[in-house]
Order: structure tokens, then sequence, then C-alpha cells
């Protein structure tokens, strides 16, 4: 029998994967990946609870969570393609401007 | 029985695949792992009785922001990234932090979850013609201010992108 922890521990794991990809890879286009991999498994949580309380709330609000995911993805982009033009470079760790 | 196979196998192929977007070495790979990856989840909110909420995860997703993504990989040069490092230097202690928070959440979920409703979803959440006209009312009457505002950030978000990708600001 698949219960909701099953769908909450899946959105765990995902979730786990997303932040260390975040952490560790120095392409910040697999950054962005990874990113878009956590959105999704906040995605699995509210759809589990929707199916589960029978409330259709969590799947609008999943709708509303890809609107920003695109936003995000339109604008981090939009930043990536600005800074290979500024840098030539898009390894986040060579990106330190502000650095002190 | 057959839910657990179908269940089991997107487990694997989400999984696997997640796995596959952070280990690999090209980023183009990485981009056709994460859209394998997205199919899966897709697979899983049909399985929920979410129809409309899998169609907009493969029109959105799949069709928009990978393909944009994709443009994007292609843009900036693939070629030189590959004989460097993949891992910044403090891989090691990330990924340690992030299995620990990973045994937390999990071990919580496991433990206290009975505090959620466990017993078995019911049944029909909604039947499956009407999921589509149920969203659809909540997004245009409870949720019609949230619904707009989300239309303003992709306005902003558009004209942001314009800008952002402008030779000279």
């Amino acid at each position: 029998m698949i219960t909701t922890n099953h769908y909450l521990v899946l959105a765990a794991i995902v979730f786990t994967i997303g932040v260390i990809g975040v952490l560790t890879r120095r392409n910040i286009l697999i950054i962005f990946m990874s990113i878009e991999l956590i959105l999704n498994s906040v995605n699995i949580n509210l759809v589990a609870f929707s199916y589960l309380l029978k409330n259709v709330v969590g799947q609008v609000f999943a709708i509303f969570v890809i609107t920003v995911a695109a936003a995000e993805a339109a604008i981090g982009l939009g930043i990536i393609i600005a800074l290979f033009r500024n840098k030539e470079t898009i390894q986040a760790d060579e990106i330190d401007l502000l650095k002190w | 029985m057959i839910d657990q196979i179908i269940f089991y196998t997107l487990a694997f192929i989400i999984v696997a695949m997640s796995l596959m977007v952070i280990l690999a070495r090209n980023a183009v790979r990485s981009a056709l792992y994460l859209i394998s990856a997205l199919l899966g989840f897709a697979a899983l909110y049909i399985r929920l009785q979410a129809e409309l909420l899998a169609g907009v995860q493969i029109l959105v997703y799949v069709g928009g922001i990978m393909v944009l993504f994709l443009f994007v990989i292609m843009l900036v040069s693939v070629r030189t990234m590959e004989h460097q490092a993949r891992q910044t230097r403090q891989w090691k202690a990330a990924v340690v932090i992030a299995l620990g928070v990973a045994a937390e959440l999990i071990y919580l979920i496991v433990r206290g979850g009975s505090i959620f409703v466990t017993k078995q979803p019911p049944d029909a959440l909604l039947t499956k013609s009407q999921n589509t006209q149920v969203v659809g009312e909540a997004l245009y009457s409870t949720y019609l201010l949230p619904f707009e505002i989300a239309s303003v950030l992709l306005l902003v978000a558009m004209i942001g992108a314009v800008v952002l990708a402008k030779k000279k600001i």
C-alpha cells in the first residue's frame, strides 16, 4: 500500500539531491537545474497532500510554484548570459567580484 | 500490488535521473536527464489524479523551461568546461551536511508520519473528467488575486529577462 509517507520520503530524497547539487557543483547551469529539482520535490508534497485531503488547493499552489519556477528560470538564464558576456565564465567559484 | 510496482518504478526513475543530473559531466546531458526526471514527476501526478498538473508540467517544464536551458547551454561554451573540476572545494562538507538534513527529514516523516492521516488515500479526489474544471474554478474564484499577481510576476520576469540579455543596458 502506497501511503502519503512514501511520497513525502521520495520528495525528501529528491530535495536532498537538489541541495547537494546546489552546494557541490561549480557550473551555474547545473546549480539552476538542481533548483528546479528542489521546486519539483515541493510540488510532489503539495499534490500528495491534495490527494490525501481531497482538497484541490494543493494543485493550485503547485501551479503557482511552476509559474514562479518559469519566471526564475527566465531571469536566471538572463543573468547567466549577461555574466558570460562580461566574465567569460559560468563557474560559480570564479565569479567573485563582490568578494572582499 | 500494481500500485506499488508503478510507484516504485517511477520513484526509481526520478531518483536515478535526479542523481545523474548532479553527477553528469556534461551540462547538456544534465539537462536531458532532468527532462527524464520531470517526465517521471508528471507520471506521478497522473497517479495522484492531478491530470491538469501533469499536462502543465510537461508543457511548461519540458516544453518551455528545459528548451530555454538547452538554448543557454548551447550559447555559453560547453567545451571549455569539461576539463575543469566539477565540484567546488567544499563538496565533502556539503554532502555530509545535506545527508544529515536528509536523515533528519526522513526520520521525522517516518516517525512522525502518524500525525498526518496516513490511511490509504481516498479513492477519488475528483472524478477524472473534472480535475481541470475543479482546478480552474478554484483558480478563477478563490485564488483570483494570486493568479493575477502571478501574471504580473511573469510580466516582470519577461521584461527583466529582456533587459538583462540586452547587449548594452
